[in-house]
């Protein structure tokens, strides 16, 4: 059953030094607070699995937390460039990054294979491109019934899946609804877990019948960081910033604005930081 | 008298006019999104527009700056989690046209995202393939949208899509039966596959648009269809649906959440 947690003691609890880390959200209900609880702990050597790194990868990249980096699209969504991130992989600033570059089917299929217990996600993909040359994880199996050749990759088994909820009740399920990405199967596929979520209620009330559930016993830790998700965004609770996003071009293109940036608005702060960007959730507010 | 627009405008007016009211389109942020709802502000109100976050004929009254705002899933008809769409959807061949864009393209059509230099020592790192390298084969036909200039090389650093491949046959050769790039619509032409070489060749050119500038801003020889067409310029109304599209874009991000 999962257990309830402070973010500081939950991040404590699942995040190691050279683990192999998860932090998903398709654009939606990306888990900021918990990334920044990451480099406020200072989590070092770290292989990151995000299939859009977004900011929140930026700054894990930028503050040296990472080793490794495992993507399919790594820019500022709409905005541009990820600076921290082509910093590391241009210049080798903090440190140098290695990158194992998927598309986004491959990745969707490898945590989707990683949730069903399968050694490798197999799709039809890569045709003619170039990745399959400089990615030797990209593989190819003949399909057994027609001899059509298709795409194989390693499924995604990480230590730890870190995922942002809308909504927990006190047994510790969790509801995702809106966009839901790859994070029931980031969870699915990996060995520890933890969840952030807006809110904790008595019970979930009347739902779709078939609502995006995460049973109590699938997920390992839940820590109640109200706005957790800013500037990404929670659907029926706040919207995504993207004013945000236009600024962190600026934040993030130089080191040191980057860095006074994060001692100011990470180092410096904890995890109560976020309730003033919480919205409460239009039922409710109802 | 015509309306004055710019480059810009009549490459999104131009890309738009390709759709039709019945085609399931795949769609990318940015000029792609700009032309996948004009067209549906106008002339193809049932368009259906697909964007990978997972959204399933999503309207949205102001363009996403992000491929998964709050606003396609508000509006969409339905919304899948992400294996799903690249699965069942896309990969399923329920997809007509596919819109792709790129830093680099080759006169074959085939589309660099992910580096300019090496790919292990890159000059320049961008975003990557995303979706583009299953897109480009996935659906039945795509359609290219980029300004011509710099970014039409005769090389290409690295394929993160393909086009044509060296052209002919060679996307059948590699087992792909689909039909790749059918229209690439710049800023100042539109370029469709020559029937046989499948070569990129020009076969409309946009008003006040000369030959001299579409080569500068190419990389490799332009060859010309043997028939090439004036393209008619934005009418005024597509002008307005078009500008005040980007004037609600505009104030809807501007804002303060």
């Amino acid at each position: 059953m999962a257990t309830f947690a402070s973010l500081s003691e939950g991040i404590e609890a699942v995040v190691r030094d050279g683990d192999t880390v998860a932090m998903e959200g398709f654009t939606h209900l990306i888990p900021f607070a918990a990334g920044h609880e990451v480099v406020r702990q200072k989590r070092k050597h770290l292989t990151l699995i995000r299939m859009t790194p977004d900011l929140i990868y930026d700054q894990l990249i930028g503050m040296g937390c990472a080793d490794k980096l495992v993507f399919s699209w790594g820019g500022n969504p709409g905005v541009g460039s990820l600076h921290r991130l082509r910093d590391a992989v241009e210049k080798g600033w903090p440190n140098k990054l290695e990158i194992e570059e998927h598309s986004h089917a491959a990745m969707a299929n490898a945590y989707e294979a990683g949730a069903a217990g399968l050694p490798c996600a197999i799709f039809r993909g890569y045709i003619g491109a170039d990745l399959a040359k400089v990615n030797p994880k990209i593989k190819s199996i003949v399909c057994p019934f027609t001899g059509e050749t298709l795409a194989a990759i390693p499924s995604h088994r990480p230590d730890v899946a870190i995922i942002h909820g809308l909504k927990a009740d006190r047994a510790g399920n969790v509801l995702l609804e809106g966009i839901l990405g790859v994070q029931k199967e980031a969870v699915l596929a990996s060995k520890r877990s933890l969840v952030t979520v807006e809110e904790i209620v008595d019970d979930f009330g009347p739902r779709n019948l078939n609502a995006c559930i995460l049973p109590s016993w699938t997920i390992g830790m839940i820590a109640h960081v109200p706005g957790g998700a800013f500037p990404s965004y929670a659907q029926g609770y706040y919207k995504r910033h993207n004013a945000f996003y236009i600024e962190w071009d600026k934040i993030a293109r130089e080191r040191d604005t980057f860095q006074a940036w994060m001692k100011a608005n990470v180092l410096k702060k904890n995890e109560s930081e976020y309730a003033k960007y919480a919205r409460p959730s239009r039922v409710a507010a109802e | 008298m015509t309306a004055t627009y710019t480059p810009n405008e009549i490459m999104t007016v131009v890309a738009a006019r390709a759709l039709k009211n019945s085609d399931v389109l795949f769609v990318g942020i940015g000029a792609p999104s700009a032309a996948s709802n004009l067209a549906r502000l106008t002339h193809a109100p049932n368009i259906t527009l697909i964007y990978e976050s997972g959204t399933i004929e999503t309207k949205p009254s102001v363009l996403p700056l992000s491929i998964g705002d709050g606003e396609l899933c508000d509006t969409a008809l339905t919304t899948v989690a992400v294996p799903e769409m690249f699965r069942y959807w896309l990969q399923g061949g329920r997809i007509t046209v596919g819109f792709l864009g790129g830093a680099q393209i080759d006169k074959y059509a085939n589309l660099n995202t992910t580096v300019v230099g090496s790919y292990d020592a890159p000059k320049v790192r961008l975003p990557g393939g995303g979706g583009a390298p299953e897109i480009s084969n996935s659906c039945a036909e795509i359609f290219i949208i980029m300004p011509q200039g710099r970014g039409f090389v005769k090389k290409l650093d690295f394929i993160t899509s393909l086009g044509h491949g060296e052209g002919d046959d060679h996307r059948q050769r590699l087992g792909v039966k689909t039909k790749g790039p059918t229209r690439l619509i710049t800023d100042l032409c539109i370029f469709e596959p020559d029937p046989a070489t499948k070569e990129m060749t020009v076969t409309s050119i946009h008003p006040g648009v000369t030959c001299d500038q579409i080569q500068e801003n190419t990389g490799w020889t332009v060859r010309y269809a043997n028939t090439v067409a004036e393209t008619a310029p934005p009418t005024a109304k597509e002008l307005e649906v078009l500008r005040d599209l980007h004037a609600r874009t505009k104030r809807a991000h501007g804002e303060a959440a």
